[in-house]
């Protein structure tokens, strides 16, 4: 149990790499089968062990649990530091179950360079999974951009017609942002140790550290100049990965330009990164920064839900439209999380998690028939429910999740931003509520357009529906929804410690924006001693 | 005159003689002897190594010989091993490519030796005058280098643009010595951060002078707008010789810009430092921008070393402790780095002038998946991605800036270093996502040597990047010496 404890978190990350150099160095390209069935293996083990997490993972428990820590570059502090809380275990687990169903939805769509395409799916896997985990900021930068290498090769070499100006774009774009992260990271590790004497900035003489829980601690500290500049610096580098309005255009060329899997993947994880970093790194870090971007931000994420609602109508192309739907979706969950209230973070976590789920399934969808006619135009369809229903059958349940029908996931997280968001400011929620009916709007036209009515194009006359594989690839998804639209409680109890934590400092700097020893108070729950040498300066 | 103050210089002058021996060897031997002498001159760095690490750690700390001409200390020992180890992996990967040119002899290996002999001597130069005298060693060896393929137009043009305009700058550098001196009354090191830091600042031929020894510096290290003539050297010069003069004379240069600047004239930085800012901004940034349109492999190389030399001046900028000791380690990082990319071009010129362009690249994956492999890992590494060294190496030099305050020159830094990844890229987008034209692939030279380095140049920048902890302790250690540790 022990050796569980420490070495799980290892496990996880590195299971994918080690399965990505025995196909490179063990397997002839030339034997696909087995190439697959290593692949496909080492996926399904990898989802197995993550399991365990969200059973151990004890919500009362220690801030970061299943710690692995050690030096690793001791001249500047650099750790190596894995730990996750309960809002992590749910990314990880999102991401080892929609890695398995890639690895495995790709046996017949991908037909060239296999080996280098399963190679490439679990080297992005070992840095998906590496960047939910790391708790030292450097160790997160590092597997943040490893993660785009691959990612860049899956696109370009596997994508549709635009593929290398899809693959570069996103690359570059994705690196523009997490550059100036890392000025934003050292500016903080200095601000923690030694101050920035240049610029008039004394430090707090900790000891240099990147490790995000002893940073935590320094946050009420931090002068508002600073959080404003480094919240700059995460901002630009978090709201391209989400992708925020208006930083999103590589997402809608990249998505459709990508292979099924790469779409999955960059629908249901990557995007998360973006989220993610604003709920682990800038809300809590950077409190005052935060309640002072509020409104920036929210105008931001109402303008991408109602613009990519508006965007995803006008859409032809399926997979387009499923991608300005996620402009729209991950608006909301901005939109939720910048409430900054307990609800309205609730929803949002709870959201990224549907969106993974409802958006990938629907990506998995869209590359399901397009494998069949190689076309993705919805004109080219039409009552594909006579030909293929059990296809119609599933479509039908992921556009009902997707557009938050009660019983099914999506309905629990819009709710539950929309009450957050009518707390914080009653005419966010009212823009909110208006996507949320543009967002039925377009998927039911859509799913119209494709699936009813009478067969109109000859070719789809003798289209094959689902089988075996592909509906395995897709039951698993449909069960997560049904599960957080009925029984959403297991979810809200592991995201309570981070979403507490996040509440407390935001609303402390809500109430409190003069009062540096107050907040301190507040926060440590004790009267400013020891770690606050900076406060007197 | 007493024969036992020339111990510690021992390596020194072993590879002086050793150089001597090889040349001579090599009018016997004509073209056949190239692997012999190859492995001549390898074995005799191997042995100038030895003696290096033996002598070069006096046990009472630093040590001045030579009556001040040169110190001994950790600071030398450690840009000794690095050039010695950049010259011998050049020597090794030249060897099959001198073989299938019509050029090549003798006389290749000995100068290679007779550059590193001068950059031994800039590494631990203590005196004005040494450091000068190693400098045109090194650089009338590379002068004679760049145009060695004599009777290629592009390379006697490269070597005479390279040496006009290098005797120019040595002009420069030398009027400033001049003037440092008319004004300190000394040539020694450490005399003048004596004096500098007794205040004589103030003085308008003193500051003019370290401004033109600065210029001097920025000409040697290509930086902007002193980088002119390196496009065109490294695109004439035959592959190897770029591969070379893009590592190791620019680790040299580095290490006699902080001999000067971090040394001697640290006590006047606030004169000097608005300058070095400029240069390593405007370096960066008209490297990187210069090299996005170049379709020629050597000469878009060629441009990122230049954006690299911007880089590593972000050391010299900083001023600190850690600026120098980061870019101590970048220079590591970037010889192996920069060697390896480069060897892969030889790996491609299977003949004469062939494989330089960019497209020359196209479906490479399909037809050598290892050596594309090890060609995106360099590109990765130039450009700074982890987990690869070069992103270790900006990890320190960027800190060390941020460290000082200079967190505009890091903006630039770092948005200029995802600029670089797009040209970087262009190469590995014609690896992996493009066709080759032709419907059967032109074979890769067999080349076992060369492939061996490349490897070596691979692994080392997988385990710097990965692990980078040794590396940093040790060029940490190496700066102790120098007056800012």
């Amino acid at each position: 149990m022990d050796f569980l404890q420490h070495y799980l978190l290892n496990f996880i990350c590195y299971l994918p790499l080690v399965g990505a150099l025995l196909i490179i160095f063990g397997i002839n390209r030339d034997n696909v089968k087995a190439i697959k069935t290593v692949a496909t293996v080492v996926a399904g083990l990898d989802f197995l062990i993550s399991i365990p997490l969200w059973f151990l993972y004890n919500p009362a428990g220690a801030e970061f649990q299943f710690v692995v820590k050690g030096e690793w570059i001791p001249k500047l502090g650099v750790q190596y530091f894995f730990g996750v809380d309960g809002f992590s275990i749910l990314l990880i687990l999102l991401t080892t179950l929609l890695t398995f169903i890639s690895v495995y939805s790709s046996f017949t769509a991908i037909g060239h360079r296999q080996k280098e395409y399963y190679v490439f799916l679990l080297l992005l896997s070992t840095g998906m999974l590496g960047v939910f985990m790391s708790l030292d900021f450097v160790l997160f930068y590092v597997f943040w951009e490893v993660m785009l290498v691959p990612m860049y090769f899956l696109i370009g070499v596997w994508g549709g017609p635009r593929k290398l100006y899809a693959a570069i774009k996103f690359f570059l774009y994705t690196l523009f942002g997490s550059v100036l992260m890392l000025v934003g990271i050292l500016a903080l590790y200095f601000y923690n140790s030694d101050g920035l004497a240049a610029v008039g900035l004394p430090g707090l003489h900790n000891p240099a550290t990147f490790a995000i829980p002893e940073l935590y601690k320094i946050a009420p500290h931090i002068p508002p100049q600073l959080q404003f500049w480094v919240f700059l610096a995460f901002f630009i580098g978090f709201a391209i990965k989400v992708p925020m309005f208006p930083f999103h255009t590589w997402l809608p060329d990249a998505h459709v330009e990508a292979p099924t899997a790469g779409s999955v993947i960059l629908a249901g994880v990557l995007l998360k990164m973006g989220t993610y970093g604003f709920v682990r790194f800038s809300l809590p870090l950077l409190p005052d920064a935060t309640v002072k971007a509020v409104p920036w931000v929210a105008a931001l994420a109402i303008i991408a839900i109602i613009y990519g609602a508006l965007v995803a109508m006008a859409q032809k192309d399926m997979k387009k439209l499923v991608a300005y739907s996620s402009v729209s979706h991950m608006g909301f969950v901005m939109l939720g999380m910048f409430a900054l209230n307990e609800v309205g973070l609730k929803g949002s976590i709870l959201q990224m998690i549907n969106h993974g789920v409802s958006t990938g399934a629907l990506f998995l969808l869209v590359g399901i028939i397009y494998e069949r006619r190689h076309n993705r135009m919805i004109a080219e369809y039409g009552g594909l429910a006579k030909v293929m229903p059990l296809y119609a059958m599933f479509f039908m349940v992921l556009t009902m999740s997707s557009i938050g029908l009660p019983t099914l996931n999506g309905f629990i997280g819009e709710f539950t931003i929309l009450i957050g968001v009518f707390r914080a400011n009653w005419t966010w929620a009212l823009f909110a509520a208006t996507g949320i009916v543009l967002g039925a709007g377009y998927m039911l036209w859509m799913y119209q357009r494709v699936f009813f009515g009478e067969v109109t194009n000859e070719k789809n006359k003798d289209l094959k529906d689902l089988n075996r594989r592909e509906q395995w690839t897709l039951i698993p998804l449909v069960i997560v929804a049904f599960w957080i639209g009925l029984y959403p409680k297991p979810f809200f109890n592991r995201m309570q410690p981070t979403v507490d934590r996040v509440v407390q400092r935001v609303e402390v700097a809500l109430h409190h924006p003069d009062d540096a020893a107050q907040r301190i108070t507040e926060i440590t729950g004790s009267a400013p001693t020891g770690t606050d040498q900076g406060a007197g300066e | 005159m007493n024969l036992s103050q020339f111990i510690p210089f021992l390596p020194e002058i072993f590879l002086a003689v050793a150089g001597f021996v090889i040349l001579l060897a090599g009018i016997a031997a004509g073209r056949r002897g190239i692997r012999a002498l190859t492995i001549a001159g390898v074995a005799a760095l191997a042995v100038t190594a030895v003696l290096t690490w033996l002598l070069g750690r006096p046990a009472g700390g630093p040590e001045v010989i030579l009556g001040g001409m040169l110190v001994l200390d950790g600071f030398a020992l450690y840009f000794k091993l690095v050039m010695i180890v950049a010259s011998a992996i050049t020597l090794m990967m030249a060897a099959g490519f001198l073989e299938r040119s019509s050029y090549g002899g003798g006389e290749f290996v000995a100068l290679v030796l007779y550059a590193t002999l001068g950059m031994m001597v800039m590494a631990s130069g203590a005196n004005l005058v040494s450091l000068y005298v190693g400098l045109e060693l090194m650089a009338l060896s590379q002068y004679v280098l760049v145009g060695y393929f004599k009777l290629e137009v592009k390379s006697n043009e490269g070597a005479v643009k390279y040496f006009v305009l290098g005797a120019l700058s040595s002009g420069i550098l030398l009027y400033g010595i001049s003037l440092v001196y008319g004004t300190l009354g000394t040539l020694d090191l450490g005399g003048i951060r004596d004096a500098l830091g007794a205040g004589v600042s103030g003085n308008t031929a003193l500051g003019l002078g370290i401004i033109l020894v600065g210029f001097g510096m920025l000409f040697k290290v290509a930086a902007v707008p002193f980088h002119v003539w390196t496009p065109d050297a490294y695109e004439g010069a035959p592959t190897p010789v770029t591969a070379f003069i893009s590592v190791g004379p620019k680790a040299a240069a580095f290490a006699m810009f902080l001999r000067l600047f971090a040394g001697a004239f640290a006590p006047e930085i606030h004169s000097w430092r608005l300058v070095m800012w400029m240069a390593a901004a405007l370096t960066m940034i008209y490297g990187n921008v210069a090299a996005l349109t170049q379709n020629n492999v050597k000469r878009m190389l060629a441009y990122s070393s230049i954006a690299h030399a911007g880089y590593a001046l972000i050391g010299i900028v900083a001023g600190s402790v850690m600026g120098t000791w980061a870019l101590l380690l970048y220079m590591l990082v970037y010889t192996f780095m920069n060697l390896g990319a480069f060897g892969f071009v030889i790996l491609l010129e299977t003949r004469g002038y062939a494989g330089e362009q960019i497209s020359d690249y196209a479906g490479l994956a399909k037809r050598h998946p290892g050596a594309a492999a090890g060609m995106l890992i360099f590109m990765l590494a130039l450009a700074g991605i982890p987990p690869t060294a070069g992103f270790m190496g900006k990890l320190y030099l960027f800190s060390a800036a941020v460290e000082a305050g200079y967190i505009k020159l890091v903006v630039i830094a770092v948005i200029m270093s995802a600029v670089s990844l797009y040209y970087y890229f262009r190469i590995v987008l014609e690896m992996y996502f493009r066709d080759g034209e032709e419907d059967v692939p032109a074979p890769l030279a067999r080349d076992r040597w060369l492939e061996a380095m490349i490897t070596l140049c691979v692994v080392a920048t997988l385990v710097i990047g990965v692990w980078p902890a040794p590396m940093v302790g040790w060029a940490r250690h190496g700066l102790i010496a120098l007056g800012v540790g």
